[in-house]
């Protein structure tokens, strides 16, 4: 391994105590289950029949050991950056000319719906790609989020992350590498999109975080045009904005966390309901043992059990009120424009399908925009090898200039 | 003391009894709580902070004593008669005053009868706390369906429309003719849909939240209505998360309010900046305001555990507010013509200026600002809000005789 900074940087194991999964069960068991939905759809929520299909699958089927050795089996580390132990899955390619590539999670994930592109990404030649593929993959854990330590101080908002991210890629010696998020992840990406820190080559990104601002403010100035398309995709847009769990973990993280850290099912509900195309099919996975893609019962409970494990429900709930704040500061004071190349993938099941109009209007050097079958909000996750030949597209012009320079 | 609890449908008397079962898991699952780490503020603003829900935590499971409130409750008389498919459970208290004036009045979220209890006496028995015998009340207090002890809806459909008939039918069957209504929170929502509906026998509301003020703007051409609509605007920004919630999803956040006590009081506790300054201060420096106390609270909220009633009364929301309800996009009637009180109270999420309330409703008939109170004002002030009952419906009473 070539890290040779003047920051440590730790190797890590997950190492889960039996008395805590056993407390889980025990917790699991012991639920007080409300009455069922007066509906025959998720209009009210997340259903009972789906929590308590996922109730039953997790306290009586679901192996705890997984989640551990999962994540063993890979090269993990902690460093601290800026005050805070960052947690991170480093897996470097055997290809020696393979691109760095730091990929950020969102809420309600983690590192572990970045697993499966692991080896696609580090061992291309192993999956159906070149050896010029090649990446070299950094998984870091948002800070209150899985084995990160959590922030003790307000403050900790997307830019502060993307920050630290590029300081990380710097102690791993990175000189030049890519960058790629969805959800909170795509926040934290467009974040160093902006601040360009020496060596980030261009950035990818699954969502449109940067709509609320941009397309807000185009909208108002009639510069955008407003098609149907446009506007079926901008009302799914808007009613982002008024899901409870964006409001309540916006304003009250610490309210939410009190429920999200004391009962399993309260959580696995909290997690589970961001977005009616995701939980229409992990329901299915649970009612029907249909999983869509990689969005298996065991994956989506890995995801579950380490929020639960890790007590971070309501740190991870605290970047929502973060993100409230920087966004409203931001409205009056722009942050720069991205000037580096960017990337975009759409996935069909996206909580909105943002126009190339639009992200060209985000992002002015748009280099690569793809609009694919399958996969939804969590695309890595459900679409792994999908999401691996997007990141290789992408970024093939960024790595054939760095050859060239 | 006459009964006038002769009807054709059955109201059948009740009694709280909670096996002690149910209050010892409860306290085993007070001292089981994980626990988040504190805030990372030194205010409200990051919502229900860490000292103050442990505070409360540590009184539940130790001081707190629910038979007190239970033996409360059964030393009034309590019934419940099933309306429209709901069984709901209602206080009723008449007054040894013959010439009483019938009063219906409403609780709302994270409320439940508890909240009015205090009232009781001064409304029913005035002369016994500093008013006249032509002040007395005979008092209805229904619990809303789904909240308490009443049932809990078995289909969608139960909006504030709904319960306002339920409420008129509920008097109708205790035998009242004449009588008013009164309601704050969602109380208020019910109260203002039974003006709309001017059911026989009701001839004048009061409200002390301004039901209008929640459905659309209202006028801001004074400092007084300005700063309303900034109070507004502030919670809609800051402080109302737990709305959109239970008026979109009230099926998930239904799991952790039954399966987590300290959820749920958290859950509840978080209403408005003034009544959770006032609760957590009971709990931190054990200084109540007013009748807002560590065990009225707790009260509140162990009923609503014992009963496991989060998640239906968060369903009320999705009726009243949600896109996806039966009610939604539907057009209010139009405002009452019955006469219309109504009280502002300074520490209610908005202090609302007389002028938006004759914006609101054509026949104002009473309009007051007290000095002290808030959201839960009947709970918190309960002999101000008596007297306010006293003045508001006074000219109703005259009128009444006269007729």
């Amino acid at each position: 391994m070539s890290v040779v900074t003047e920051t440590e940087i730790r190797p890590f194991n997950v190492e889960i105590a039996n008395e805590q999964i056993d407390d889980l069960r025990r917790r699991i068991a012991a639920t007080r289950w409300p009455s069922r939905e007066l509906v025959d759809d998720p209009s009210q929520g997340v259903q009972l029949a789906t929590m308590q299909a996922l109730a039953r699958y997790w306290a009586e089927d679901y192996d705890f050991g997984r989640l551990e050795a999962k994540l063993n089996a890979l090269p993990q580390f902690t460093t601290e950056i800026d005050g805070l132990d960052i947690h991170f899955i480093h897996v470097k390619s055997e290809h020696e000319d393979a691109l760095p590539l730091i990929i950020t999670h969102g809420w309600p994930g983690s590192v572990v719906e970045l697993l499966e592109v692991v080896g696609p990404l580090t061992d291309p030649t192993g999956h159906g790609g070149d050896a010029d593929d090649a990446f070299d993959v950094v998984l870091p854990s948002l800070p209150g989020y899985g084995f990160s330590a959590e922030p003790n101080e307000a403050g900790w908002d997307l830019g502060r992350i993307a920050q630290a991210w590029a300081e990380l890629m710097h102690r791993l010696g990175y000189s030049r590498y890519v960058a790629q998020g969805g959800d909170q992840g795509a926040g934290v990406t467009d974040a160093m999109g902006r601040q360009a820190p020496d060596g980030l080559l261009g950035v990818h990104f699954n969502f449109l975080d940067a709509a609320p601002r941009e397309l807000l403010m185009a909208a108002l100035n009639l510069r955008l045009a407003f098609s149907d398309e446009d506007r079926a995709q901008f009302g799914k847009f808007t009613a982002i904005l008024r899901r409870g769990y964006i409001a309540e973990m916006g304003e009250h993280p610490q309210t939410i966390g009190y429920p999200l850290q004391d009962s399993p099912l309260g959580l696995a509900a909290w997690m589970l309901d961001h977005d009616a195309d995701s939980y229409v099919k992990i329901s299915r996975a649970f009612l029907d043992g249909q999983p869509s893609g990689n969005l298996t019962r065991d994956n989506v409970l890995d995801n579950i059990t380490l929020y639960w494990l890790t007590n971070t429900a309501a740190s991870a709930a605290r970047l929502y009120w973060e993100t409230g704040r920087s966004a409203t500061a931001a409205f009056k004071d722009p942050p720069p424009h991205v000037k580096l190349p960017v990337a975009f993938t759409v996935f069909p099941g996206e909580i909105f399908q943002a126009p190339r109009h639009w992200v060209k209007k985000a992002y002015h050097n748009l280099v690569y925009f793809n609009e694919v079958d399958k996969g939804g909000h969590f695309a890595a996750w459900e679409e792994p090898e999908l999401f691996a030949s997007e990141m290789r597209a992408a970024f093939k012009s960024l790595r054939h200039d760095r050859r060239s320079s | 003391m006459t009964t006038a609890v002769e009807t054709a449908t059955d109201v059948q008397p009740f009694r709280v009894e909670i096996p002690e079962e149910k209050i010892d898991d409860l306290r085993r699952r007070i001292a089981a709580t994980r626990w988040p780490t504190k805030e990372l503020v030194a205010d409200r603003s990051q919502g229900v902070q860490l000292d103050a829900l442990q505070a409360l935590a540590r009184y539940w499971a130790t001081d707190y004593d629910w038979r007190t409130v239970e033996a409360e409750l059964n030393a009034l008389p309590q019934f419940t008669t099933e309306i429209d498919g709901v069984r709901v459970h209602f206080i009723h208290v008449r007054s040894p005053h013959a010439d009483a004036l019938p009063l219906i009045m409403t609780h709302g979220w994270p409320g439940s009868v508890i909240e009015l209890l205090e009232t009781v006496d001064p409304l029913t028995d005035p002369t016994a706390h500093g008013g006249r015998a032509e002040d007395a009340f005979h008092l209805v207090l229904p619990s809303l369906p789904g909240y308490g002890l009443s049932g809990e809806p078995l289909e969608v459909g139960w909006d504030l429309g709904r319960t306002a008939q339920a409420w008129a039918e509920l008097m109708r069957r205790l035998g009242y003719t004449r009588y008013v209504a009164q309601g704050g929170d969602v109380g208020a929502g019910v109260t203002d849909a039974m003006g709309r509906q001017a059911p026989e026998g009701l001839i004048a509301i009061h409200t002390n939240l301004l039901v209008p003020a929640l459905n659309g703007p209202m006028p801001t051409h004074t400092d007084e209505e300005r700063a309303a609509a900034v109070q507004i605007a502030t919670f809609q920004q800051s402080g109302n998360g737990y709305f959109v919630e239970m008026a979109t999803r009230p099926q998930t956040i239904g799991y952790a309010l039954l399966d987590s006590p300290v959820a749920l009081a958290a859950w509840m506790i978080d209403h408005d900046t003034d009544s959770y300054i006032k609760i957590a201060r009971a709990f931190v420096d054990g200084k109540p305001a007013g009748n807002l106390t560590r065990d009225h609270i707790l009260d509140n909220i162990t009923l609503c555990w014992l009963n496991g009633t989060g998640v239906s009364a968060a369903r009320s929301y999705w009726e009243a507010y949600g896109a996806d309800a039966p009610a939604a996009g539907r057009q209010p009637l139009p405002p009452p013509t019955i006469p219309f009180g109504f009280t502002t109270f300074p520490g209610e999420i908005w202090r609302t200026p007389r002028s938006w309330v004759e914006a609101s409703y054509p026949n104002i008939a009473y309009f007051n600002e007290v000095d002290k109170g808030g959201h839960f004002a009947a709970w918190e002030e309960p002999q101000l809000f008596a007297s306010e009952m006293r003045s508001a419906f006074r000219s109703l009473r005259d009128e009444g005789r006269s007729s």
